[in-house]
Formats: C-alpha cells, sequence, structure tokens
C-alpha cells in the first residue's frame, strides 16, 4: 500500500534540506508542525500569510515554509512585522521568536509592538537558553542555572515574558509546552484569530544546552518534566505563590479589548490625508 | 483499521513518539526507530503525529472506524 504523505509536505520548500537542522527531539519542530496544521485548518492561502523571524534556532523556522517569509536580524521581528502590517494590513502577519530574540536583545521592541497593539500574532519559543550560540544564559533561564555563560550559576532573575506582555498591553496572551500540543494548536488559533497584538509563549525543550544544563538527558525526560509542572490557569488560582514556585502556568493568560494601532492608522490616514 | 506510517529517512530517533503513545503501540526497532507491534491497540489520537519534530509520522483514521467514537476496530 503506498505510504500516506504528511499534511506538512504541502507547506514546505522542495528546495530545501530534510530532515530539517535541528537536533533530534528539539521542541521548534512540534510548534513548527502545530503552526502549520492550525494554518492549513483556518484555510489562510499561501499568500496572505507573513512569517518574520529574528536569529535563533527558533528563528530558522520561517526558511523552511513557503510563505511569505522574513528572516529579519536579532531581535527585531517585531520592527519587520510593524512595517509590513502597516504596509498592508490585509496580511496575517506572525513572528517567530526565540526567548533571547524576544527579551533580550528584542525586549523593547516586544513591550512597544504590545503597548501599540500592532496586530500582530508573536510566538516566542521559550527554551530558556540561547540555542544557537551554544547555551549561553537568557533573559528566561532560571535562577542558579549553570550555563555556558554562567559557569557558577545564573545571577540574574528569570524575566515571565507572558506577563511582561501582557503588562506591556497585549490584548491575548497564552502559554503552554510543545508536551500540551493539543492546548498548543487551540492557542496558536485563537491568536491568529485575534485582532489585536497576541502572544502565545511556547515552552519547548532545547536538548543540547538547556536539557543538559537542568540534567535532563533525553527530549523525553524534557517532555515529561513539561507534563509534569505544568498548571492549569483555573488550578493557578488557588493555589499560593510558594506552591506556583518552579511551576509554569499554562492556558489562556489574557483576553482583552483595546484599540488597535493599525486600524487607527487606517482611520486616520483615510480621514486625514485621504489616502 | 488505523494507519500508522513511519519515514525511516526523516525519522531521527528521538523516542517521543513511543515515550508518549497513550497505548504502546509503537516500539524502538533494533536501530531506535518506532516501529508497530500490535496495529489493533493503536486508538489513531494522532498524539504521536503531532508530538514528532520531524514529520516522519502519519496517523491515518479508518472512515469506519470514526463512525465508532474511537474504539478499537476489531
Ligand atoms: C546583533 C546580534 N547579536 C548577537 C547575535 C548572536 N546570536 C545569534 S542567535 C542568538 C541567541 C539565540 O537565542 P534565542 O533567541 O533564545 O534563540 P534559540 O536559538 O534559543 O532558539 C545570539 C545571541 C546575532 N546574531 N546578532
Ligand atoms: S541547539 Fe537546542 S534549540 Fe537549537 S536545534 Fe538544538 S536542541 Fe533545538
Ligand atoms: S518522534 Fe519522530 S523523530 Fe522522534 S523517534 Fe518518533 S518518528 Fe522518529
Ligand atoms: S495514534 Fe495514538 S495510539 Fe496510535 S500509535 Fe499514535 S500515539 Fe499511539
Ligand atoms: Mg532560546
Amino acid at each position: 500500500m503506498k505510504e500516506s504523505s504528511h499534511f506538512v509536505h504541502k507547506y514546505l520548500r522542495s528546495s530545501k534540506r530534510f530532515p530539517h537542522i535541528w537536533c533530534a527531539g528539539c521542541g521548534i519542530g512540534i510548534f513548527m508542525q502545530a503552526l502549520i496544521r492550525v494554518i492549513d485548518k483556518i484555510g489562510y492561502s499561501k499568500d496572505e500569510v507573513v512569517l518574520v523571524s529574528g536569529i535563533g534556532c527558533s528563528s530558522r523556522l520561517p526558511v523552511y515554509v513557503d510563505f511569505n517569509t522574513l528572516h529579519a536580524t536579532h531581535g527585531r521581528a517585531l520592527t519587520f512585522a510593524t512595517g509590513v502590517k502597516l504596509a498592508n494590513p490585509r496580511l496575517k502577519v506572525i513572528t517567530i521568536m526565540g526567548d533571547g530574540d524576544a527579551a533580550s536583545i528584542g525586549g523593547n521592541h516586544l513591550i512597544h509592538a504590545a503597548r501599540r497593539n500592532v496586530e500582530i500574532v508573536s510566538f516566542v519559543i521559550n527554551n530558556q537558553v540561547y540555542g544557537m550560540t551554544g547555551g549561553q544564559s537568557s533573559p528566561t533561564t532560571p535562577y542558579g542555572l549553570k550555563t555556558t555563560s554562567a559557569p557558577y550559576g545564573n545571577l540574574e532573575a528569570p524575566f515571565d515574558i507572558s506577563r511582561l506582555v501582557e503588562a506591556a498591553g497585549a490584548v491575548f496572551v497564552g502559554r503552554t509546552t510543545v508536551y500540551h500540543t493539543p492546548q498548543l494548536e487551540r492557542l496558536i488559533e485563537k491568536s491568529l484569530k485575534k485582532d489585536g497584538f497576541s502572544m502565545v509563549e511556547v515552552l519547548a525543550q532545547c536538548v543540547t544546552y538547556s536539557g543538559r544544563w537542568m540534567g535532563l538527558a533525553s527530549p523525553v525526560e524534557m517532555m515529561a518534566w513539561q507534563r509534569d509542572n505544568a498548571i492549569t490557569v483555573e488550578k493557578a488560582a488557588e493555589m499560593n505563590e510558594t506552591e506556583l514556585a518552579g511551576k509554569v502556568v499554562i492556558g489562556v493568560l489574557v483576553d482583552r479589548e483595546r484599540p488597535i494601532y493599525d486600524k487607527e492608522y487606517g482611520k486616520l490616514a483615510r480621514e486625514k490625508l485621504k489616502v | 483499521m488505523t494507519r500508522v506510517d513511519i519515514y525511516r529517512g526523516w525519522c531521527k530517533k528521538c523516542g517521543i513518539c513511543i515515550a508518549f503513545c497513550p497505548k504502546e503501540t509503537l516500539v524502538a526497532d533494533k536501530d531506535s526507530v518506532p516501529t508497530i507491534t500490535d496495529l489493533e491497540s493503536c486508538t489513531g489520537c494522532r498524539l504521536c503525529e503531532m508530538r514528532c519534530p520531524d514529520f516522519a509520522i502519519v496517523v491515518t483514521k479508518d472512515e469506519k472506524q470514526k463512525t465508532k467514537s474511537g474504539s478499537a476496530a476489531g
């Protein structure tokens, strides 16, 4: 019997070499499949989707897929994406960033994109480390963890990216892990359908570095960790800070409405400039 | 019956599909690539397909089985 073909093949660039470059068991591939599955399910055309990324292992994702793609500079995915959205508001503009990309070099762009509420759907692949450059601490590396750049343990407290983006004004914020794949797909779908700036933080394993730093020897152990340490938003509401220490709260964290920058801008341009 | 196709050429032997299959339908062969010993046990839940980082598994659900709300086809 003929093998049935994987639906992602419709979206992969035939000019790229597969299997892809990511290490065996890396969580980025799981996210990539989920994103494509949801895009396929909603039925966006390839031409109306724009994927913008920065630099890093996570940011390599758009290279592999046959949408409009922009592999920009480190930390600047959101600036390029803002320009694309304002130039052509009909496009579905999506950014893919790593935790370093989004929260250290690109931290300012992240908070201001959320504050402006430009309609961009952003995904932060949080593997708690700089994967591509060799396992240095990122702004989400847990306190005390030994990394390439912190051989005696990380002295910095980690950012909670979701809370940061919530405080900055994002209208939709969700968080989950790649272990929770069905929920990941639901959050991707919700964020794609939301008007305004949305972000989904996706906890994903970097097997080669953060796994090693955390003493988790395999992708299976890392995903079991995600399974065992995730707490739903509903359950977390009944827990105190001590009980929640070291846990990952998953689900829809924010869903609200605020004026959307690109829509207001379009209105203004039509009224005042008659364009 | 549900079909589970595995593309050996793209599999990186990470073991995720095997470890988290709820029915232990998938087992590692001598090269650590997943293989199926007892397809009857597969519920067609697709979790292995969804969690494979390398797009190396496709689960094709049998139409008849779908109408039986996921119960294993006999
Ligand atoms: C302006 C600039 N500074 C530094 C670098 C080096 N660099 C490349 S990727 C990266 C960090 C990657 O970490 P993250 O964004 O978390 O992505 P990951 O690889 O973990 O997915 C850094 C510092 C760069 N490419 N450009
Ligand atoms: S270094 Fe880490 S993040 Fe990069 S591909 Fe390997 S496992 Fe994934
Ligand atoms: S999850 Fe995919 S890559 Fe990993 S062992 Fe299974 S088939 Fe191979
Ligand atoms: S479809 Fe579900 S039950 Fe069947 S092999 Fe995959 S994970 Fe196991
Ligand atoms: Mg990272």
